[in-house]
């Protein structure tokens, strides 16, 4: 059988697995694709390969898609989201005095309590004329927006009162050890790299700022993806499998030691083994700890890209003043996220598959059956910490509220 | 027109300043050090910013031209959008740019395809220079591994080296890493 050539660049970070496992465990070839993985330290190189034709497909930040589809910081070029490579497996990392100043160092807390805490210290710095320093990996990220979510949330301007930089991952440790920030908002296994090292102490997951957040998506520009629709369906197909990989208990320490291999995280398989178990050690020489649901790859359609979470980080991005509202971009960005190519590559293998495109985010208490065109489906709680909930038809009253 | 080189490498940086000075484009400034680059970015308030592709920290560059007064609007590019076979020799080559909105094409276009050909033109010296510096150390390895032979077969140089070339045949290696292989295996024998 003759295989067709595809590259996807990516970021070395531990939600690039699926593209990874898609080619080391021979899904991607089963499907007649001889993958190639292309990696790279930035974003911004990782966006420029997709833009300019170097790469086929990229592992990339979902609001990132969002803004080069908008054209914020480059000639906007419409890209599409078929496929979302995973939910959350972020967490937000201070320095460990700072964090003993508003967590229980070593374990999970309540965020709300912690952010009420964070406060105080936040205020205080400010007064003194020097207010805290946040890393974030990307302008453009979740992790941006998850952090301002935060932040406002626990009655912190994330403008005035604080300051917040860019900051690469691979970097997050050293910006933390040499006092350039006080506190980051990275993807593993970078939090579990400055825990190991002693510079900072894991003090939220976020996860628990909003269980269900839309992470890493598989980006393509949109007319890649339509030049070749059977090519594009039998990535997806290649990358489901992946992720029912990536959830098999009984295989985790191989795909730990593949994660690490020089030409993808080249780093700490027990560091990277920590994420893809959900165990976390939030604090140098503090045991690990059992954070359900911290990373997301697979389990009740986690893959899918519901348009409803392209629309919550529209809102994200309008609140952060990265883009003004109105009904033209909010149009653009939704249909950045392709529900229904996702549909139409799986629906041959038989997974679940939702009836509807959108839904209201963080509108579930309880795990609850949703309609399906094939399949069941049972979606577990998506809550935010604040208890809000995002309906997409009501973007206004959404916005209003901050 | 004010040109801005961000480059962790120096070397590769000022053999770009060269080019841009030779071609009459003398407002250029180069930044090696990432630290206080906002601060000075601003105070300069270039046309253009030159940065290697494989930066990395081209994401926090583009956070500071995002929230650049001096730069108005700033946009990656390569050339213009229209121009592939540009864009692709710019990515190919390692280079990218940063360029005031609005800032006529005709006036980027030539800045950009001289640093096209400067950064070529490094990866070639860069190239060649580790070429040299590798034929330099195998050259060692076959002397060092000859004077072994010599010394502990008793035999002359010649016949160290067919000896040499010889095991190089018979096991279709290269003379240079059998040489190696040799020289590593007594540094870990020692006088066994």
């Amino acid at each position: 059988m003759t295989t067709t050539p595809f590259r996807i660049g990516f970021l070395p970070l531990v939600d690039a697995a699926l593209p990874i496992l898609a080619r080391e465990l021979g899904f991607a070839e089963a499907e007649g694709i001889s993958l190639e993985l292309i990696r790279d330290i930035s974003w911004a190189t990782v966006n420029d390969r997709l833009l300019y034709g170097h790469s086929d497909a990229a592992h990339l930040l979902a609001p990132l898609a969002i803004a080069t589809t908008l054209g914020l910081g480059r000639p906007a070029t419409p890209l599409s989201v078929p496929f979302v490579l995973g939910l959350n497996g972020n967490a937000i990392t201070l320095r460990p005095d700072l964090a003993a100043q508003v967590t229980a160092v070593g374990a999970p807390g309540d965020v709300a309590a912690i952010g009420a805490r964070l406060a105080i210290v936040a205020q205080a710095a400010r007064e003194r004329g020097t207010p805290l320093r946040f890393g974030v990996v990307h302008r453009y990220s979740s992790h941006n927006y998850m952090l301002r979510y935060w932040l406002i949330g626990c009655g912190i301007d994330p403008d005035a009162d604080v300051a917040i930089v860019t900051v690469a991952p691979p970097f997050a440790a050293d910006a933390l050890a040499a006092g350039e920030i006080d506190g980051i908002c990275v993807g593993e296994p970078w939090n579990s790299v400055a825990v190991d090292r002693g510079v900072g102490v894991i003090v939220a997951v976020t996860s628990q700022i909003w269980l269900r957040g839309v992470e890493k998506v598989l980006a393509m520009r949109t007319a890649r993806m339509e030049e070749n629709p059977d090519l594009t369906h039998r990535l997806l197909r290649a990358l489901y499998r992946a992720g029912v990989a990536f959830v098999d208990p009984a295989r985790r320490e191989d795909i730990a030691a593949i994660l690490a291999g020089p030409a993808y995280l080249d780093g700490s398989a027990t560091l990277i083994g920590h994420a893809i178990s959900d165990r976390i050690v939030f604090a140098q020489g503090a045991a690990p700890i059992d954070v359900p649901d911290f990373m997301f790859q697979h389990r009740e359609a986690a893959n899918f890209p519901w348009v409803s979470q392209a629309a919550w980080l529209y809102a994200q991005m309008t609140i952060a003043g990265h883009v003004p509202a109105n009904a033209t971009s909010y149009d653009a960005a939704q249909r950045v996220f392709r529900p229904d190519v996702y549909r139409a590559a799986l629906r041959p293998l038989g997974v679940p598959l939702p009836g509807a495109s959108s839904k209201l985010e963080g509108g579930i208490i309880e795990a609850l059956g949703v309609g399906t065109t094939q399949g069941r489906l049972i979606l577990g709680a998506d809550r935010f910490f604040d208890a809000r909930s995002f309906d997409p038809a009501d973007l206004a009253g959404y916005l209003g509220g901050f | 027109m004010r040109i801005a080189i961000v480059d962790e490498s120096a070397a590769r940086a000022a053999v770009i300043e060269e080019g841009l000075r030779d071609a009459g484009l003398s407002d250029v400034t180069i930044f090696v050090d990432r630290r206080g680059i906002a601060a000075r970015l601003e105070a300069l308030s270039p046309d253009v910013v030159l940065i290697n592709l494989a930066n990395p920290h081209r994401d926090e560059l583009e956070e500071l031209l995002a929230l650049s007064k001096a730069m108005a609007r700033p946009v990656a590019m390569f050339v213009d959008q229209s121009d592939v076979a540009g864009i692709e020799a710019a990515i190919d080559a390692g280079v990218s740019a940063y360029v005031v909105d609005g800032l006529k094409k005709e006036r980027i276009r030539p800045i950009l395809e001289l640093a096209i050909r400067r950064f070529r033109a490094y990866s070639r010296l860069r190239t060649e220079l580790d070429e040299a510096r590798s034929a330099l150390a195998e050259r060692k390895a076959i002397d060092e591994a000859k004077a072994l032979l010599m010394k502990k077969r008793g035999i002359d140089e010649p016949a160290a080296y067919a000896a040499l070339r010889k095991a190089a045949m018979d096991s279709g290696r290269r003379i240079g890493d059998v040489a190696d292989a040799i020289v590593t295996a007594n540094r870990l024998m020692g006088d066994l």
